[in-house]
């Protein structure tokens, strides 16, 4: 009789969470669901809060996920600042930081990631801030304005998104970057360049291969960071975006097994067949490249979020999704597809120059990932080349009077 | 506030008051309609908010910029009616607009 009253709770109310709350109910499911978040607010997208949300292009109401309403509407029990501190998995079972349990049937744990931080001297100075909330984004946001200068360390999506954002809203911007090129971790050299080329035709100053020693500052507040070479960028503010690890502390404490994520198999389901794990924080299979992984974006959180939702109410599996994300700056859409592992040449198509191309990674003749700069067709056809895994002509694919269409036909 | 009308791929009817100024995706999320996805919440990035519009208000809608046509190219059984709701936007001009959601949009 008891298990009757337990349903499924979903620790982490982000956009994996939110989604795996909400695809519950569209799928019929009518047991109890408590959605638990440590911030204030009910779910909402982060993406634009270091794009249009930054540049005042979008209301905080445009970010929510669901309506006002929504939840209450649904039966779904939304539970905010609330922190989850234990996970009783032989009791099914979890333990809030106000003494309160909750029982479950399912669990599904979506805790995200958190802005890693940097520990140097002058790090508690007012004025260094991260970005991955939207509390965060407030904090920047008041931050930025003409004649305001901001020191983003970290070329990655976040810096230069902040970047692209400040300069919009007329202050003055220098990434600093300890790779020897931006986006190295993520982008192909092309890319890079490009990106650099378009950042600083912009007004945005680069330091790279720049080591941080130190944070200097006047009176508690940030003036300028210290590099490894000794000279000082002076800045009103820095934007911390170095990468965020997940939070895997309550999982691992749980036991559940955890590299640089939570492990997941394909339906997203961890070890425990009453847990599930989705989003940022998880360790996962990627079939089409026979290796586990942990991506971070908005498609992944969807995408886990559908698997687990279908899995607990006995909906067949979700095809496999070929991975992918996007990226705004100034007038460029960014977007990108697949993942280029074991990647032997690159083809681009189109001009670089003409800020319209892309750039597709080939193992053998199979494309394994593609990058699109302003270029929706090859970003769209890139993704069904990778889907299909099928191989393609490198000179067609070059060809520009050759249409992605045909290419990918 | 114009009235639109989803009507999903299984005949299913919503007629919604839509704020002015939001697009026609926004419309449907904000009102828990299911079967426009909206992935990318917006940004024209994903292809996952398509849908046909009646041919008695495709002249209201606008025409698609080449990114979101180069898009929908590529979306499942798309059709000349097609679009990206993402990148309607809702006026007085489309009181009383009807879009139907195609079958899937993954």
């Amino acid at each position: 009789m008891n298990e009757t009253v337990r349903g499924v709770v979903v620790v982490g109310a982000g956009h994996a969470g939110g989604t795996a709350a909400a695809l519950l109910r569209q799928y019929g499911y009518a047991g109890p669901i408590a959605l638990i978040g440590e911030e204030p607010v009910a779910p909402y997208q982060r993406p634009p809060l270091s794009k249009a949300w930054l540049k005042g292009e979008a209301d905080a109401d445009a970010l929510m996920l669901r309506p006002e309403g929504f939840y209450a509407e649904t039966g779904i029990d939304l539970i905010l600042n609330a922190r989850v501190t234990a996970i009783d998995r032989s009791g099914r079972a979890i333990s809030l930081a106000d003494g309160r349990t909750l029982p479950y049937d399912t669990l599904i744990l979506a805790t995200g990631a958190r802005a890693r931080t940097l520990d140097i001297p002058g790090a508690d100075l007012a004025g260094i801030l991260t970005l991955r909330s939207a509390a965060d984004a407030e904090a920047l946001k008041a931050a930025l304005g003409p004649g305001k200068r901001i020191a983003v360390i970290g070329g990655g999506y976040i810096g230069l998104e902040v970047a692209a954002s400040a300069r919009a809203l007329g202050a003055e911007a220098v990434v600093i970057e300890r790779e020897p090129r931006i986006l190295a971790r993520v982008a192909c050299e092309t890319l890079s360049t490009f990106f650099t080329d378009y950042h600083r035709a912009q007004g945005v100053a680069f330091e790279v291969a720049a080591q941080v020693e130190a944070f200097e500052g006047e009176a508690g507040q940030v003036t300028g960071v210290r590099l490894g070479d000794g000279r000082t960028i002076a800045c009103d503010v820095v934007l911390v975006g170095v990468g965020a690890p997940p939070n895997v502390e309550l999982a691992a404490q749980a036991g559940l097994e955890c590299v640089g994520g939570i492990v997941v198999d394909e339906q997203s389901r961890t070890a425990d067949p009453a847990i599930f794990a989705i989003g940022d924080v998880t360790h996962r299979p990627l079939p089409r490249y026979e290796r586990m992984f942990r991506l971070e974006s908005v498609a992944n959180a969807l995408e886990q979020a559908r698997q687990a939702a279908c899995a607990i109410v006995g909906r067949p599996a979700p095809a496999h999704e070929v991975t992918w994300n996007w990226s705004d700056q100034y007038d460029l859409k960014y977007q990108f597809a697949g993942l280029p592992f074991e990647v032997d040449d690159i083809v681009v198509r189109g001009d670089p120059a003409g800020a319209k191309f892309a750039v597709f990674h080939l193992k053998g003749d199979i494309v394994q990932a593609v990058e699109a700069i302003n270029a929706g067709a090859e970003f769209m056809g890139g993704r069904q080349l990778i889907a299909q895994r099928r191989p393609i002509s490198r000179a067609r694919l070059a060809d520009m009077a050759v249409s992605m269409k045909e290419v990918a036909a | 506030m114009a009235k639109i009308i989803y009507i999903e791929h299984n005949g299913a009817e919503h007629v919604i008051d839509v704020k002015t100024g939001l697009s026609v995706m926004e419309g449907a999320v904000k009102n828990n309609i299911p079967g426009i996805d909206a992935d990318c919440g917006g940004a024209c990035a994903c292809a996952t908010c398509h849908v046909y519009v009646d041919e008695a208000w495709r002249g209201k809608t606008g025409t698609p910029s080449a990114m979101e046509e180069s898009m929908l190219d590529f979306a499942e059984n798309v059709e000349a009616n097609s679009r990206l709701s993402c990148q309607i936007k809702v006026s007085d001009e489309i009181d009383g607009l009807i879009v139907r959601m195609p079958e899937s949009q993954h």
